[in-house]
Parts: C-alpha cells; sequence; structure tokens
C-alpha cells in the first residue's frame, strides 16, 4: 500500500472536494508518524504522567489495601505537619546548605578551563581532557567506594601516609565535621573536567582579534585573561549561574544516600533520603508524598524563575 | 630571550598544575587496580605500599567463584544489554514523530514532555505506580521506565529537524513510505548519534543504584552497583562469598584486597567504552547545555 509522493501531493493538493474535517484528515495523513511515537508517547502517559495521579494520596491517610479511591481525605492535614515538623526544616536547611556548598564550587570548572586554554601543546590538552572527564562516568558508588578504601581508618591509603608520616590516624568517615568537605571533594573531583567543557567551548569561539588587540597594548597573559577572555565568556558564566540557582534543593541523593551514616543523619538528611525511609521503609506513603511535593513545587517556582531570568538575559532558556 | 623563559616557566607552572589535577583522577584507579592483584601472604594491612611485592589473581578468582557477584554481574549485564535498544529505539522514534513539524498535537505533546523535566511527583507515587504494575523486584522497573526520558528525546529531535529536508523528500519521490523513510534513510544517517545516546544509556544502566534499592528487594536480582555498595561497607565478606568458596583457597584473601577488585570489575567496562564515549560526548554535553 504504498503512495507515491506525486499521489500524496495529489491527495494533498485536492482543493477541499470532500468536505472532511482537515485535522482529521492530517492525523489520518500522519498516522504511521503517530505509530512510530505510541510506544514512547505510551511510557510518558504510564511512567510520568499516571505517577502525577498518585499525587492525590498526599491529601489522604493513604491505605495501601484500599487504594487511592477508597483511602479517608484529610486535606492539608499532612501539609499542616510538614511545616510544623522539625524533621521537615532540618532537610530543608541540609538542602539548602548542600545547594549553596554546590553553588561555592561553581567557579571550579571555569577555572579549569582558563589553565587548559593557556597550554600550548594541543596533545598534552587533550591527554589531560581525557582523563578529567573519566570521572563523570563511573558511579556514584563507585567514587564512595573509592572513598571508603582511601579514607577508612583501617585500611585508608591517606591513613595509612598519615602513619608513616608519624602523624596520627583521622577518622575521615565517620566524624561529622567532615561529612560536607568530602561531599564537596567528592563533588568537585566527579564533576571539575565535565563542567569545563562548556567554558572550554565558549573560551573557543572569543573573537582572536581581541587579543591581538591586548597583546598591541602590551597585556600579558594574565592580563589577557582578565581583560579579554573572561568577559567574553561572561555571559555563558551567568546564564549557567543563574540555571544553578534555579537548582537549589536538587542535591546529588545517591551521593548523599551512600555517605549516609546513622551519626551524620542530621547533617546529611536531604529530601529524597528521607522520603525514601519514612515512605517506602516507614510506610507513611502520604505524609512522605506531601513532602515530595512541597520539594517539586518549590523546584519547579525556582526553574522557572531561574529561567525567566535568563531568557531575560537573551539566552533561549533551557526549553 | 627574556620573554621566551618566561613564556616557558608559564607553560611549564600550568603543565605541573594540569598534571596534578589529571594525578588526582587518575591515581585512585590506579592505585586499587595494583593493589587488588596482591598476594594474601605477601599483604601487610599497615604498611604504606604501592606495588606488591608477590602477585595473585585471588581476589579475582574468589569473587567470580561465589554466586552473588555472578548474579549482580547478570542482573547489570541483563538491564544494559537489554536495556540499552529498547530506550534507545523508543525515544529515537518517538522523536521521529516530534521532529515532524507539520503533525497535529505536536505542540500538545511536546510541552507535556517538557513538563516532566520541570516537575516530577516525587519518589513515593512512583514506587506506587510500579507495585501497582507489579513490576517490584523486576528488572523491568528500571528499564521501562527509562524509555520516557525528555532530555533524551529532545536532544533527537532537534537532531533529526537538522536532516535536510531534500534527502527525505528524494527518498520518497523514488517510492519510499513513512516507515522505510525513517528505517532506511534516517536511521542510518544518524549512526554517530545513535551511537552517542547508546552509550548515555548503557553507562546510565550499568550505574543504576537509587531505583534499584528503591524496587529491588530481592538480593539475588541485584544489580552490580547495590551488590558493589554492600561489599565495600561491609566489614565481612562472609555474606557475600560462601563458606565452601572461601575454604577453597589455600590462604584466606583478606577483604581488602575482594573490596578492590570487586570495585575494578566493576569500572572494567566504563574505563573500555570510554573512549568511545570521549568521542561523542563533548557534542553531547554541548546541545544538552543548550536544552536542559
Amino acid at each position: 500500500m504504498k503512495q507515491t509522493a506525486a499521489e500524496r501531493i495529489a491527495v494533498a493538493d485536492r482543493p477541499k472536494a470532500r468536505k472532511e474535517h482537515p485535522v482529521l484528515r492530517s492525523i489520518v495523513r500522519h498516522r504511521q508518524f503517530y505509530l512510530l511515537g505510541l510506544p514512547g508517547i505510551l511510557s510518558f502517559i504510564i511512567f510520568k504522567y499516571f505517577p502525577m495521579y498518585g499525587i492525590l494520596i498526599a491529601f489522604q491517610d493513604y491505605n495501601p489495601f484500599a487504594g487511592v479511591m477508597k483511602s479517608d481525605w484529610v486535606g492539608f492535614d499532612h501539609f499542616i505537619r510538614l511545616f510544623t515538623d522539625p524533621d521537615f526544616f532540618m532537610i530543608l536547611r541540609n538542602a539548602l546548605f548542600l545547594s549553596l556548598l554546590g553553588i561555592c564550587l561553581f567557579p571550579a570548572p571555569i577555572l579549569l578551563a582558563l589553565l587548559l586554554n593557556e597550554l600550548r601543546s594541543e596533545l598534552y590538552k587533550r591527554m589531560v581532557q581525557t582523563v578529567i572527564y573519566l570521572p563523570h562516568f563511573v558511579s556514584w558508588v563507585i567514587v564512595v567506594s573509592l572513598t571508603y578504601i582511601f579514607l577508612s581508618s583501617e585500611i585508608g591509603l591517606i591513613n595509612k601516609l598519615l602513619l608513616a608520616l608519624g602523624g596520627e590516624k583521622i577518622n575521615f568517615l565517620f566524624e561529622n565535621k567532615y561529612f560536607y568537605p568530602l561531599i564537596m571533594s567528592q563533588d568537585l573531583w566527579r564533576s571539575i573536567g565535565w563542567g569545563s567543557i562548556i567554558y572550554m567551548a565558549a573560551i573557543a569561539g572569543v573573537d582572536t582579534s581581541l587579543y591581538d588587540a591586548a597583546k598591541m597594548d602590551g597585556a600579558g597573559r594574565l592580563r589577557q585573561i582578565w581583560n579579554v577572555t573572561i568577559p567574553s565568556i561572561m555571559p555563558t558564566i551567568v546564564i549557567l549561574f543563574i540555571l544553578q540557582l534555579g537548582s537549589t534543593l536538587d542535591v546529588n541523593f545517591e551521593q548523599i544516600w551512600l555517605m549516609q551514616n546513622p551519626l551524620n543523619t542530621h547533617i546529611s538528611e536531604v529530601f529524597e533520603t528521607y522520603v525514601f525511609k519514612v515512605g517506602v521503609g516507614g510506610g507513611e506513603y502520604s505524609y512522605s508524598t506531601a513532602i515530595g511535593i512541597f520539594k517539586s513545587v518549590v523546584g519547579l517556582a525556582l526553574i522557572v524563575a531561574a529561567n525567566k531570568l535568563a531568557s531575560r538575559r537573551g539566552h533561549e532558556g533551557i526549553w | 630571550m627574556g620573554m621566551r623563559l618566561r613564556e616557558r616557566m608559564y607553560q611549564l607552572t600550568i603543565g605541573t598544575l594540569l598534571l596534578f589535577v589529571s594525578f588526582t583522577m587518575l591515581f585512585p584507579f590506579l592505585y586499587i587496580a595494583v593493589i587488588s592483584f596482591t598476594d594474601a601472604a605477601a599483604y601487610e594491612p599497615n604498611a604504606l605500599s604501592f606495588w606488591p611485592s608477590a602477585w595473585s589473581m585471588d581476589a579475582y578468582r574468589l569473587i567470580f567463584a561465589g554466586d552473588g557477584f555472578l548474579n549482580a554481574l547478570n542482573s547489570s549485564l541483563f538491564l544494559t544489554v537489554v536495556g540499552t535498544p529498547i530506550s534507545v529505539m523508543v525515544s529515537c522514534s518517538t522523536a521521529y514523530m516530534l521532529a515532524k513539524r507539520t503533525l497535529p498535537g505536536r505542540k500538545v505533546m511536546l510541552n507535556l514532555i517538557v513538563f516532566t523535566m520541570l516537575f516530577s511527583p516525587g519518589l513515593i507515587p512512583n514506587y506506587l505506580l510500579i507495585k501497582e504494575l507489579d513490576l517490584l523486584n523486576s528488572w523491568w522497573a528500571l528499564i521501562l521506565p527509562a524509555t520516557a526520558n525528555a532530555w533524551t528525546l529532545l536532544v533527537m529531535k532537534s537532531f533529526f529537524q537538522n536532516i535536510p529536508h531534500e534527502v527525505i523528500e528524494s527518498a520518497k519521490i523514488d517510492g519510499c513510505g513513512e516507515y522505510a523513510v525513517f528505517f532506511r534513510i534516517v536511521l542510518p544517517l544518524s549512526k554517530a548519534m545513535l551511537a552517542a545516546f547508546s552509550l548515555f544509556a548503557a553507562v546510565g544502566f550499568w550505574n543504576t543504584y537509587f531505583n534499584a534499592i528503591l524496587y529491588i528487594s530481592n538480593s539475588a536480582k541485584w544489580p552490580l552497583q547495590v551488590f558493589l555498595q554492600q561489599v565495600v561497607m561491609s566489614s565481612s565478606m562472609g555474606e557475600f562469598i560462601e563458606a565452601s568458596v572461601m575454604q577453597s583457597f589455600k590462604q584466606e584473601v583478606p577483604a581488602e584486597i575482594i573490596k578492590m577488585a570487586a570495585v575494578v570489575v566493576a569500572t572494567v567496562p566504563i574505563i573500555v567504552v570510554y573512549p568511545f564515549l570521549q568521542k561523542h560526548f563533548a557534542k553531547g554535553v554541548m546541545i544538552g547545555s543548550v536544552k536542559g
């Protein structure tokens, strides 16, 4: 049943001889496209939109045996409980603090990209790039496993080194004062190289005549970075900074989950880990759904605001 | 001359700094790879060592002799080998539909897809859905939801939209139907893009962790990352390796060496595909940064 293109054009151009709905006809004409997209659209409906209906249980006392239809409605009770729950403020504070630490790491990939750009040897540059992108692809489980292998007080290489140098062992993994520094180091190690890619691209796009002009004016290498490179990539920096602000509250919860231990939950608990423990572990489905919704709604507001801000700066935004 | 020397010093300083950065990225992998081959008799838990005095494959033989590790490896291979083509094919054909500008309902579908990037109902509704679908403790709970990935769809869509119109039109004039155009013309033209997304998807499946602990409670079905995490954080290996297997070795292999060997095995596939990944990902992250 193959139609030739000529026939197709003839069908499309026929001046509405039969007065069918043009939309309906267009749909029929695109049927093969709909069929190609069907599995994906079904997948979105089932795995992304069907759970939206689960939001209802935040307004119920959900009983897994009765189901969503027959559970008792309680209105905003769970949200009222949320705002009076010290746990809630603890996880909000932790999530905000971890996001703030993430923002502190924001300049690191920029610095790395500036350094890489200064290298004259292309071969050496490519070798460094190959190595520094690698950690991005290993799982958080491996990152945390390496942390354990290197820092544990029994077998850790760092502690063996400290001992060999005549120092004392440090309990990096179970002393709370090391928790945030460890999270930051892991984050830096895993993402600095990957994060530098976008800045490398921005630097590559800088107009070279600007450098020539700066050289004529007698600017040295550092002056050129400061007066040419950085101002030229500023728009990229600003946009990425705004977008990062938009994802405040989004922490690497796999990383946090893996680094958690019973001693540090008061500084490490974040939305996802708490919802997992209280919801799936403790069976408090309704309350933990309410917490999840709080996070999603605030996250949505932040990202929409960030995108508004970004498009005001002439960026096409993220959608 | 003075200028040349200063430039040299400058290059040397920057080169050294970057050498140090690269070293911190690479050293952990090199160290565990080397130490994991230490012979148990030569291993001194408290000594600082960067090179084994005697070599042995015992740790590797031990982990491959136990059921736990093989099961985990099997799970992860299944997820990666089955999940990758499914998720890439579904995303790809859906993206092709969305790339058709004249398609009725396209805007609505695109908006609904973008919305899923911005708002998620959260962990519990997802968990309850998987439970309702009776997919708890099934690998499909980790594979099927991965077919609904908004970011992948949007990037693939913009790729298809950049395929020159003439190519498709001329195929149609040659008598190709829409399916033939997609499978015989568009897909072969998109090999590089498909390779990139297959690699991304494969790495994602191989690294699956949190969803696995959420949906899979049966330890025989755990993927490698979950098993690895249990092994590394545990102080005794007895839970993971059967006593009979342990006893079949003439000397007890230290837990630390087993842990390192386990991390090495979980990392090797990533290192192996990494050169291919590297070829494609810079482009991927560029498109990705424009579109979320």
